[in-house]
């Protein structure tokens, strides 16, 4: 039967179309009819409808007939934004294959290339096809030329779709049918299922997407978690169509959800493998690596009494988004929280969000950080999520820094102006390639806490928009790191400080004294503002006593109209933290990251 | 010219600022302006003079409809410019108060006017109707100042308007506005002296407030130059040393040399008064009220034989307990602490560290005036007490 199965995620720098593309498979499938139809519609998330991207993957089967065969198509729709390229690896494991969009008036993009690099470790079968051909600035010429020279294929290869009016979808699928291998898995050996994703369901409780390997699960069996060990029945066994449809098995080959009943969420792993407690596999499939976070950041709860609440909102959310992970952290300042690794600067944004919404919490985040390596001593090595971990310096022998290997495609044009910026990020060039004669792909070393917080912003409005970057950790690098603190009414507040390079440490403690005399409101006494690296002060700025607070008149007679005027003033006052004596915004927590450190 | 006041009725004492809070009070609202000025957020109308006489009946009428009470201690005439009206109607409206409620032997009554409508003759035909009281808008003497504050008069008119008033009212207060951008220490100077100068036994000196929807509010937001804090500080740092020359400051912004305004007075002592009038404000038997603040409405309501009442606030007694604490403070003197005033010192020790308030025989004053708020922000969240 799995002659007639195709599994195949669409990869996509951001924006190139892969949802939409999604779209107009389901409509020419007849998945959704015409009046269930709505733009991005596997975009299920208000996050993702907001803000007009995938953050989630998303899988949904479709039936198509070729040749007179009704064939099952197994399609995962993925994020194409850098910070969630670990779904888009998760996606392509479960897959046999993959159709590689670019947008035909930007041409290849940074994670065009990444995601095409991604798919071809997994060994899939790539189907290159360009989009947006309907646009008046389209270069189908270019942009084949440039999916060709990435794949070392033929221009005349790729396929000219529009995901926009439909035009080249029904050559698409075909293609799909005719290049992408059948699934290869054995039906009559031990039952092999990979848990490529999962949420968690107020009802239902945990649900499993699989991908069947090898076997055939039925529903009521008894199946067996590999890495926990645990065991459960296979309560209910579904398809999304996008509607969710139960079934009675699932097949080697086949890609549907498992709900086993399980409330409690740590029995669940992303990249597990299901088997059958009656006739269990030998060995389980290769899972998962373990994603990297790239930076740390403390969430707090608002209000002290949600710290329970919020460990369970991020259990939960964890089954949902397998890339987070998180250790208690207690600040002075904010009291008891979590500290939160996350792949960049857009999923803590996200997460965060995500946190608020899906479970009415109110959060304050503090100022990023990336992860140092502290060699102490006595030669232990620790790693460092957060500044105030870092020891005393009389104990540390050496401090390394994560480093990261950044990919910048960009028009040639912009050569010179990037590489202004890269050094004044401690970067140096790595190689440079012609994609095209005129796109060239650029490789930096650069330090990560250089990368993740403003340069894409940088990179971007040097470069009018056109350079796409894409970047992966490569290891640690000895580096002149200090740690710069900052002093609120001659109180150092834990939460403020940070690490940052010797060279840039100057800078970066005026940059965040000044934005705190920006953000704190005046007091009713001076707040200095002090940034110190040791015992030296670097910057002072004084918060000065706030002189005036009162209302000309009372309104005539209307007093109860200045009495909720000051009710209000003093809600809004509820919402600061007291750091001492001194009263914080929580938008203050998160100052470091306006702060300015490239060169102007 | 005034002479000191004698120890025993100083405005700011605290006999008198608590005695106030027994006196029966009337506020009539005129909302009828020349040119409605660009920082004004009171209920006014602009070009509707036709309107007036069918006004003042609609007045008349209310007063007429309004529940029984005592006679009357203070009457405030207010705006809008009262001096948009003339002298004829406003003694109806007194008559009318004196038909429905009586005023006492020495009642006092005040109006407010602004310096274009105020000459000698005027003057009389106001006294005559029964005002005895005139508080004149003059806001500043310096031209600069008045132009950009979209006033209609010119600082020599208000001179000579002040002039005329003096001739016939013994008690007459002035209005002044400190903090417009185009303010500088030099003008500002300039304006208290002529106060000083021009004998008013009482000075009103208002900072001006960026009211939400104004025409003001709305230049600030596209980027007009706002009034600054520190600046207002200074301003009215200068004129609390300088007005005290010859008058005694018994609130954060008002001055008199013996007698305050009644009235205002009354109203910060959490005092009982009935109000008539576009949007006027009441507070009777614990329940604050509000009248229709659209002009065509409240005629009609009027006419239609109904009482304009647009809504009602009725305090907890913890809130009224609060209120009063919350209205006390901005005088000089004070206010009695009692329960919810023990506790704010309780939690609040920091206000007296930094010598913001003072406790002084059971009552509280706060001594950093220009910190009020700072205080009653917090004095509005003391939880209940048993
Ligand atoms: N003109 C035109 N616009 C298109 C076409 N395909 C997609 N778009 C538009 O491109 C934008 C991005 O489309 P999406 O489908 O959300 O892109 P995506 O690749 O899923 O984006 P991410 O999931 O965030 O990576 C939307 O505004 C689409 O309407 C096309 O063929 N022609
Ligand atoms: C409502 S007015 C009525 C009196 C008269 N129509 C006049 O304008 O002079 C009373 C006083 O309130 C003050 N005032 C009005 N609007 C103000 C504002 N936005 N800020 C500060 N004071 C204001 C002025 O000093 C004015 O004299
Ligand atoms: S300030 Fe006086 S004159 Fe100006 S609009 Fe307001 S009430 Fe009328
Ligand atoms: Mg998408």
């Amino acid at each position: 039967m799995s002659e007639y199965i195709r599994n195949l995620s669409i990869i996509a720098h951001i924006d190139h179309g892969k949802s939409t593309l999604a779209d107009r498979l389901m409509e020419h499938t007849g998945a959704v009819t015409e009046r269930e139809m709505r733009e991005q519609l596997l975009d299920t998330m208000d996050l993702e409808r907001e803000r007009g991207i995938t953050i989630k993957a998303q899988s949904v089967r479709l039936s198509h007939e070729y040749q007179g065969h009704d064939y099952q198509i197994n399609l995962i729709d993925t994020p194409g934004h850098v910070d969630f390229s670990y779904e888009v690896s998760r996606s392509l494991a479960a897959c046999d294959g993959a159709v590689l969009l670019v947008d035909a008036a930007q041409g290849a993009q940074a994670q065009t290339l990444a995601n095409a690099y991604l798919a071809i470790e997994a060994g899939l079968e790539i189907v290159p096809v360009i989009n947006k051909i309907d646009l008046p600035s389209a270069d189908p010429a270019a942009a084949s030329a440039e999916i060709a020279a990435i794949l070392g294929g033929d221009p005349e290869d790729v396929l000219a779709v529009s995901a926009k009016t439909g035009q080249g979808i029904s050559e698409l699928l075909d293609r799909i049918i005719e290049r992408i291998p059948k699934p290869s898995g054995d039906l009559d050996a031990p039952l092999r299922a990979l848990v490529f994703d999962s949420y968690f369901d107020t009802y239902r409780g945990v649900v499993c997407s699989i991908r069947v390997v090898d076997g055939r699960i039925r529903k009521g069996e008894q199946v067996l978690f590999m890495a926990t060990g645990d065991k459960h029945a296979a309560n209910e066994l579904a398809v999304s169509t996008p509607r969710i449809l139960p079934v009675d098995q699932l097949n080697a080959g086949e890609v549907g959800l498992l709900i086993t009943g399980v409330k409690h969420i740590d029995q669940i792993r992303v990249g597990d493998t299901v088997t059958l407690v009656s006739r269990p596999a030998s060995e389980p499939l290769e899972g998962y690596d373990e994603p990297k976070p790239m930076v740390f950041s403390g969430l707090f709860p608002s209000d002290g009494d949600d710290f329970e609440r919020l460990r369970e909102a991020l259990e939960k959310l964890q089954l949902n988004d397998a890339s987070l992970i998180w250790e208690p952290e207690t600040s002075r300042a904010l009291g008891f929280g979590f500290r939160v690794g996350f792949l960049g600067l857009l999923h803590m944004e996200i997460v965060r969000e995500r946190l608020e919404r899906e479970y009415n919490l109110d959060l304050v985040s503090t100022a990023p950080s990336v992860a140092y390596r502290v060699t102490l001593t006595d030669d232990s090595v620790i790693e460092i999520r957060s500044p105030q971990d870092l020891p005393h310096l009389t104990s540390v022998a050496q401090l390394e820094e994560p480093y990261v290997r950044a990919m910048i495609l960009s028009p040639s044009e912009y050569i010179g102006t990037i590489m202004d910026l890269v050094q004044s990020r401690r970067g140096a060039m790595h190689h440079m390639q012609y994609l095209t004669p005129d796109r060239v792909e650029l490789i930096y070393e650069l330090p990560l806490a250089e990368v993740v917080f403003d340069f894409f912003d940088h990179l971007k409005s040097r470069t009018r928009g056109y350079a796409s970057l894409d970047y992966e950790p490569t290891g640690y690098r000895v580096s002149d790191l200090v740690k710069v603190d900052i002093l609120l009414a001659g109180l150092p507040v834990d939460a403020f400080s940070t690490i940052t390079h010797r060279a840039k440490a100057v800078q970066y403690g005026k940059g965040m004294v000044e934005t705190l005399r920006e953000l704190i409101p005046r007091q009713m006494f001076d707040v200095p503002i002090q940034a110190a690296i040791g015992g030296n002060i670097i910057s002072r700025e004084t918060v000065k006593a706030r002189r005036k607070d009162v209302l000309a008149k009372c309104y005539g007679g209307d007093i109860s109209r200045k009495r909720k005027l000051l009710e209000k003033q003093k809600e809004g006052k509820k919402r600061m933290k007291m750091v001492g004596a001194v009263e914080v915004p929580q938008e203050a927590f998160v100052a470091a990251l306006r702060v300015d450190t490239s060169d102007r | 010219m005034v002479a000191s006041p004698p120890p025993s009725i100083r405005p700011d004492s605290p006999e008198l600022a608590d005695q106030a809070g027994e006196w029966r009070s009337a506020y009539v609202h005129i909302p009828f302006c020349a040119r409605i000025c660009p920082y004004c957020d009171f209920a006014v109308v602009e070009g509707r003079q036709d309107l007036v006489d069918r006004y003042v009946s609609a007045l008349v009428s209310e007063i007429s409809m309004s529940v029984d009470w005592d006679t009357l201690d203070a009457v405030f005439i207010g705006g809008g410019t009262p001096s948009q009206v003339a002298p004829m109607l406003i003694g109806e409206i007194l008559e009318s108060l004196n038909d429905k409620f009586g005023l006492v032997d020495g009642v006092e009554v005040s109006m407010e006017a602004n310096p274009e409508d105020i000459t000698a003759r005027s003057s009389r035909g106001y006294r005559a109707a029964g005002v005895n009281r005139l508080s004149m808008g003059v806001q500043s003497f310096d031209d600069v100042v008045l132009t950009a504050l979209g006033r209609q008069h010119t600082g020599g008119q208000a001179l000579r308007a002040i002039e005329d008033a003096r001739s016939v009212f013994e008690r007459l207060s002035i209005d002044l506005m400190y903090g417009d951008p185009t303010e500088t220490e030099a003008s500002w100077d300039r304006t208290l002296d002529s106060a000083l100068a021009a004998g008013a036994d009482h000075i009103s000196a208002y900072s001006l407030t960026v009211e939400l929807g104004t025409p003001l509010s709305r230049a600030v937001a596209a980027g007009a130059p706002a009034p600054d804090d520190d600046v207002q500080a200074d301003r009215w740092e200068r004129a609390a040393e300088r007005l005290s020359e010859r008058l005694i400051r018994y609130e954060v912004s008002n001055y008199a040399t013996d007698a305050p305004c009644k009235y205002n007075l009354a109203t910060w002592a959490q005092g009982e008064y009935v109000a008539f009038g576009l949007g006027a404000h009441g507070h009777r038997n614990g329940i604050r009220t509000r009248n229709l603040r659209r002009l065509d409405r409240y005629i009609e309501t009027v006419e239609a034989g109904q009482r304009p009442i647009a809504g009602e606030t009725v305090g907890s007694g913890w809130d009224r307990e609060l209120e009063r604490l919350m209205l006390g403070l901005r005088r000089t003197a004070g206010v009695v602490a009692g329960a919810a005033g023990q506790k704010l010192l309780e939690d609040h020790p920091e206000f007296v560290d930094a010598g913001i308030i003072e406790q002084r025989e059971g009552r509280i004053v706060v001594v950093k005036p220009l910190l009020t708020d700072t205080v009653i922000r917090e004095v509005l969240a003391v939880p209940p007490q048993e």
